[in-house]
């Protein structure tokens, strides 16, 4: 069986402007057209959109953001994340790809000198360079201070100054076909104040991505180890401060989960969507699916869900714009948008029975895509850790 | 003196939406989210394109439509149009392709032009004359239905692709042109140009400004009148022949019961 339904409806959205409004249509527009159209075909052959990242920086929505100055979009994060979400409705690999480039120039545009962001940002938001973010490596995931990867600053402190960066990082979405990595490193001692940030180029001599890792679903986004072997960095390219890096990755990382949170519920919208659509249009008994209870009660805890995920992110991206705290939030809407994702998910390919087992419909790949969101950017364990010891204040 | 290019653009009903009728047998604009005709698109790609070539050159973009048509507008102009005309009265509504080439003439004679460009049809009327009336009202040459295209100098050239040749032609500015589906992907607006397009100038113009009088246009002028409109049958389960050594004959006899042979 082919796949007869629209894959996404078009959505009612409260946004806080005209331009956003304009913004989410192009975004529509482009997924319709652009994305959705080959999202089956490419996820299971594993291939990288990358032209369909450089049509989405030529179109502005790689730098969303970020200040206009630089080439970005200067959107609030409430807009920001629901174009996200329906980019990743559309293909996740996409919607995470755009959150993971975005996570990539947060320190750049955050913590950069003026000098640095006029050098590098436009070209960075300007999307022609895709972008990645290293802070994990294979003994330090969810532990990420007691990260290894050693970066010794030699050559003075004239034009030869540099540092040599050496160790591997691991689950490196777009490792491989990157263009810059954000690169977390140890200048220091043992322990968070030892660390700081390179944006270090691809195509660094002795900077290298083994090949990508055989995931059980994303497979069109790469994840991989990069390793750096006395890889030389210019020093002009330390963000912040040496000792700076692990606060500045922390709060890329709360923004990061937004992200994920947003693209959870387009993950889990697209499903839902399917599902409806599914049920509505496939009778047995001599009547729609959708008209038995027990299919319809599905349904609607799977659609309550999906606004409550929305609800939730938004509500945390608000308090972001604000300038209030929003750690705990954005924790809160990464652990709760991703469990609802892999709960929807899976009841989607409940609803379509035998069907949504197979890959003839996207429910199945949906559901394989929504588990890594429970397991990427912190655990839903270590989202439960900042949420409890924000509470507790341990 | 810069080339002065009108790009004539359509608001539609959106194809995927569930398009219908209106009461007086007229096209249902409210029921159904409206946009951009897509083979305008390829239009409005085509005269950005001379206007990028030229580096000297103004894109004007035309439409006659109600108050919605300004999103068709918007679209054109975020692509990268330059200004927008907006003809807009309540005595349009029921105008059919006679009366839109006249007040579409009027107000490309009142814009100003050197090159007029359409695309090869609407999507919903899907006729394809706008071009013709309008080369003949202008009294301007038209070459129509070109696969690709340029302006040399004074001179509009390109090429039609038909099923038993290729032409290519030419003719001397001022002059209409159409551009069809292989002419070349449209581009998608940037966020940034999404954002220019506000600031750029929309000229609103009525029956009045044009110097056409009601009954020229609308459901009483038209020169052709819908009687009725009947929707297209559901589609329903076809006939599904298992070939048991006699597959061909069943087949012909299906064929041969729907008259097709």
């Amino acid at each position: 069986m082919s796949q007869p339904i629209r894959p996404l409806k078009s959505m009612d959205r409260q946004l806080p402007s005209e331009e956003a409004a304009d913004l989410l249509a192009l975004t529509r527009e482009l997924v319709e057209r652009e994305l959705a159209p080959r999202a089956a075909e490419e996820e299971a052959e594993g291939r990288f959109p990358r032209e369909a990242m450089r049509l989405l920086g030529r179109s502005g929505l790689l730098g969303l953001p970020y200040p206009e100055e630089y080439g970005g979009g200067e959107q609030p994060y409430e807009v920001y994340l629901q174009v996200l979400e329906e980019l990743a409705a559309g293909r996740l690999t996409v919607g995470m790809g755009v959150s993971v480039h975005t996570l990539a120039c947060h320190a750049l545009a955050t913590f950069g000198s003026e000098r640095q962001k006029q050098q590098w940002l436009p070209e960075l938001l300007g999307g022609e360079l895709l972008g990645a973010y290293c802070l994990s490596e294979p003994q330090s995931g969810s532990d990420a201070a007691a990260l290894t990867t050693r970066a010794v600053r030699e050559g003075g402190d004239g034009d030869d100054a540099h540092y040599s960066v050496t160790g591997t990082k691991a689950w490196i979405t777009h490792g491989g076909v990157a263009d810059f990595y954000s690169t977390m490193v140890r200048t220091g001692g043992p322990g968070p104040t030892g660390i700081s940030v390179l944006l270090v180029p691809a195509d660094t001599p002795g900077v290298a991505a083994d090949a990508p890792e055989r995931k059980m679903g994303l497979k069109g986004s790469p994840t991989a180890q990069v390793r750096f072997e006395a890889a030389r960095v210019p020093a002009e390219r330390l963000i912040g401060a040496e000792g700076q890096g692990f606060s500045i990755a922390l709060s890329a990382l709360d923004s990061g989960r937004l992200g994920i949170a947003a693209c959870a519920v387009g993950v889990a919208r697209a499903a839902l969507d399917y599902a409806v659509e599914y049920a509505r249009t496939r009778t047995q008994f001599g009547r729609p699916i959708a008209e038995f209870q027990g299919l319809s009660f599905m349904l609607a805890d799977m659609a309550t869900a999906v606004e409550a995920g929305r609800a939730l992110y938004l509500s945390a991206a608000r308090r972001r714009d604000a300038g209030l705290a929003f750690g705990k939030e954005a924790a809160m809407a990464k652990l709760f948008c991703t469990d609802a994702a892999m709960r929807v998910t899976t009841d989607a390919v409940q609803v379509l029975g035998g069907y949504g087992y197979t890959a003839d419909h996207p429910v199945e790949r949906y559901m394989r895509e929504a588990k890594v969101l429970q397991i990427l950017e912190g655990t839903n364990q270590i989202q439960r850790v900042v949420i409890g010891r924000k509470l507790t204040g341990g | 003196m810069s080339l002065r290019i009108v790009v004539c653009v359509k608001y539609v009903p959106d194809a995927t939406g569930d398009r219908r009728f209106a009461d007086d047998n007229t096209t249902d604009r409210d029921s159904v989210d409206g946009l951009l005709s897509e083979l305008d698109e390829y239009g409005v790609e085509q005269a950005l394109k001379i206007a990028e070539a030229s580096g000297d050159a103004e894109v004007t973009v035309l439409t006659v439509g109600p108050d919605d048509a300004k999103d068709a507008l918007r679209k054109a102009l975020s692509m990268g149009a330059d200004k927008a005309v907006h003809v807009n009265d309540d005595d349009i509504h029921g105008t059919d392709v006679i009366g839109t080439s006249a007040i579409l003439a009027k107000a490309i004679e009142k814009t100003g032009f050197d090159l007029v460009v359409c695309g090869m049809a609407s999507t919903d009327g899907t006729m394809g004359v706008i071009p013709a009336l309008l080369s003949e009202r202008l009294g301007v040459p038209q070459v129509t239905l070109l696969s690709e295209v340029g302006v040399e100098g004074g001179t509009v050239k390109g090429r039609r692709d038909g099923d038993a040749a290729t032409e290519l032609l030419e003719a001397s500015l001022p002059a209409v042109v159409s551009v069809t589906d292989q002419s070349g992907e449209a581009r998608y607006p940037s966020f940034k140009g999404i954002m220019a397009a506000k600031k750029k100038p929309v000229e609103s113009l009525d029956l009045d400004d044009l110097g056409i009088e009601a009954d020229e246009v609308g459901l009483a002028g038209a020169w052709t009148a819908v009687d009725s409109a009947t929707a297209r049958p559901a589609r329903t389960a076809g006939t599904i022949v298992k070939d048991e050594g006699e597959g061909g004959k069943q087949l012909a006899e299906f064929l041969a019961s729907q008259k097709f042979i």
